[in-house]
């Protein structure tokens, strides 16, 4: 059997509150909140990027492990927001973490599910044996346009997970995923900010691949949404994830303790993969918890983990989601803007 | 800080690659080629610890170029677990609000790049526990 052998998140300590953002845009705060479901987002400090959190996320992961870093042979980092567009993050986070020069490495994109297709190729790395443990982050520093209602939920943070065969934490019990070219939100070559179909990011992109990878992947498990403890879907706001799991069967006990978007944001490729990590915090062993991310573009990864005994000897040996989410201070939006580098400068 | 310097300062930016005088049991980072001590010039390798406290430190509100997005910010001396003493700016936090002896954490933060379109560079800072 394969599985999770340690993992870790890793959330940046500014916040901004959906106020803020609404009344630099002349919205009504009110009707953002309750329309988005959201409170505030993570920003990330201006020397904090996918890398940084990727390898933060990563040390927590290796911690709970408890392995030695150079037995890991492969490091994958899925993001939308990669530092650069030619040269690899995964290098340096290699580097950073000591499992250079005998690694693998690869950086993955596909939008807000980049992060579940790094944790897809670790463990099939791991599978197929050819490599004792393998590595797969979802990090992003996510940008939305200004005054576009991206801006309220695009957030930082990330998740971390070794995959391997010994000392499991929580087992791969079953994977699907679901794939169509649906071009609902995007961002070209060169361009600063992504643009999006607005509504057609809706129905047939978000709540189509998710429910079809859902129900492939519980058909495949033989298993009914009762059967499984825990549930996370992929958060673009705070609405879209309770609703997909009202369409699949699931009750919102099940979904809640890995919807921390209302607080959170939308981390993109860290969002689904930081929920996961959040229910791995509260988390019995035995529990059955099911992972369905989305990326536009558009596609659902799904995974059906079940917790061993070992979840109660490493949950406390690193961070937890919401002592992060905790451990807070706020900005103004001058500011968020400024360290956001959403004012020109010159050079 | 040129590029080809930095690759070279890779393990003791990145992983606090530091050495140790087993003569004096004094710890150094970064790593030194002789012990200020006993002159001892065979010192071993050692990765330091990410726990620290603030020896001292000031405030910088006229920065380089580089780091005009981060003023005004602290850069602190501080010692680790272990004993060395390295410096560093200390990130997410308020200047008014750091003490010496403040309890702080070692984190991997970029720490400067070469303009918009130049290599980034990656190394240690730290942070309020």
């Amino acid at each position: 059997m394969v599985g999770i052998v340690g993992y870790g998140a890793y959330l940046p300590r500014f916040r901004i509150k959906v106020e803020e953002i609404a009344n630099q845009w002349g919205n009504d705060p009110e009707v953002v909140k309750r329309g988005l479901r959201l409170k505030e987002k993570t920003v990330p400090a201006p020397d904090e990027d996918t890398i940084t959190i990727s390898t933060e996320a990563a040390r927590y992961a290796l911690l709970r492990a408890g392995i030695d870093p150079e037995k890991i042979g492969a490091l994958y980092i899925g993001s939308e927001s990669h530092p650069y567009a030619v040269k690899p993050s995964g290098t340096v986070v290699a580097e950073a973490l000591g499992i250079t020069p005998d690694v693998h490495i690869a950086d993955f994109e596909f939008a807000c599910k980049a992060g579940t297709e790094a944790m897809w190729v670790a463990h099939n790395a791991v599978k197929a044996g050819e490599v004792e443990y393998a590595i797969g982050i979802g990090a992003d520093t996510s940008q939305g346009a200004p005054g576009d209602p991206l801006e309220y939920a695009a957030s930082a943070g990330g998740s971390a997970f070794i995959f391997g065969r010994n000392k499991i934490v929580a087992e791969v019990l079953h994977t699907a995923s679901f794939t169509t070219d649906t071009a609902d939100f995007w961002r070209r070559e060169g361009a600063f900010y992504p643009r999006h179909g607005g509504r057609f990011t809706g129905e047939m992109a978000y709540f189509r691949h998710i429910t079809e990878a859902g129900k492939m992947l519980l058909e495949k498990a033989g298993m009914r949404p009762e059967d499984i403890t825990y549930v996370i879907f992929h958060m673009p706001n705070g609405r879209f994830p309770l609703q997909v799991g009202r369409m699949l069967g699931f009750k919102k006990e099940q979904i809640e303790p890995g919807w921390i978007v209302p607080e959170m944001g939308n981390t993109y490729s860290g969002s689904s993969p930081t929920g996961l990590v959040a229910t791995f915090d509260i988390g019995k062993p035995g529990d059955i918890i099911m992972l369905v991310s989305f990326g536009s573009g558009a596609g659902s990864d799904g995974f059906i983990f079940r917790l061993t005994d070992r979840i109660d000897e490493v949950r406390d040996l690193a961070p937890k989601v919401k002592e992060m989410l905790d451990r807070k201070r706020y900005v103004n939006y001058a500011t968020y803007a400024k360290i956001r580098e959403k004012i020109i400068l010159n050079e | 800080m040129p590029t080809q310097r930095h690759w070279r300062e890779i393990p003791q930016r990145y992983r606090l690659e530091g050495n140790f005088c087993p003569d004096c049991n004094r710890y150094f980072l970064p790593p030194r080629l002789v012990c200020p001590g006993c002159g001892r010039k065979e010192l071993t390798p050692k990765k330091l610890s990410r726990k620290g406290k603030i020896v001292t430190f000031t405030v910088i509100r006229v920065p380089p170029k580089t780091q005009e997005l981060k003023t005004p910010y602290p850069v602190a001396i501080v010692e680790t677990e272990e004993g060395a003493r390295l410096t560093c700016q200390v990130c997410d936090c308020e200047p008014s609000e750091l003490r010496i002896g403040q309890e702080v954490e070692i984190v991997f933060r970029e720490v400067m790049r070469e303009g918009k379109t130049g290599v980034i560079m990656y190394g240690y800072k730290a942070r309020p526990v």
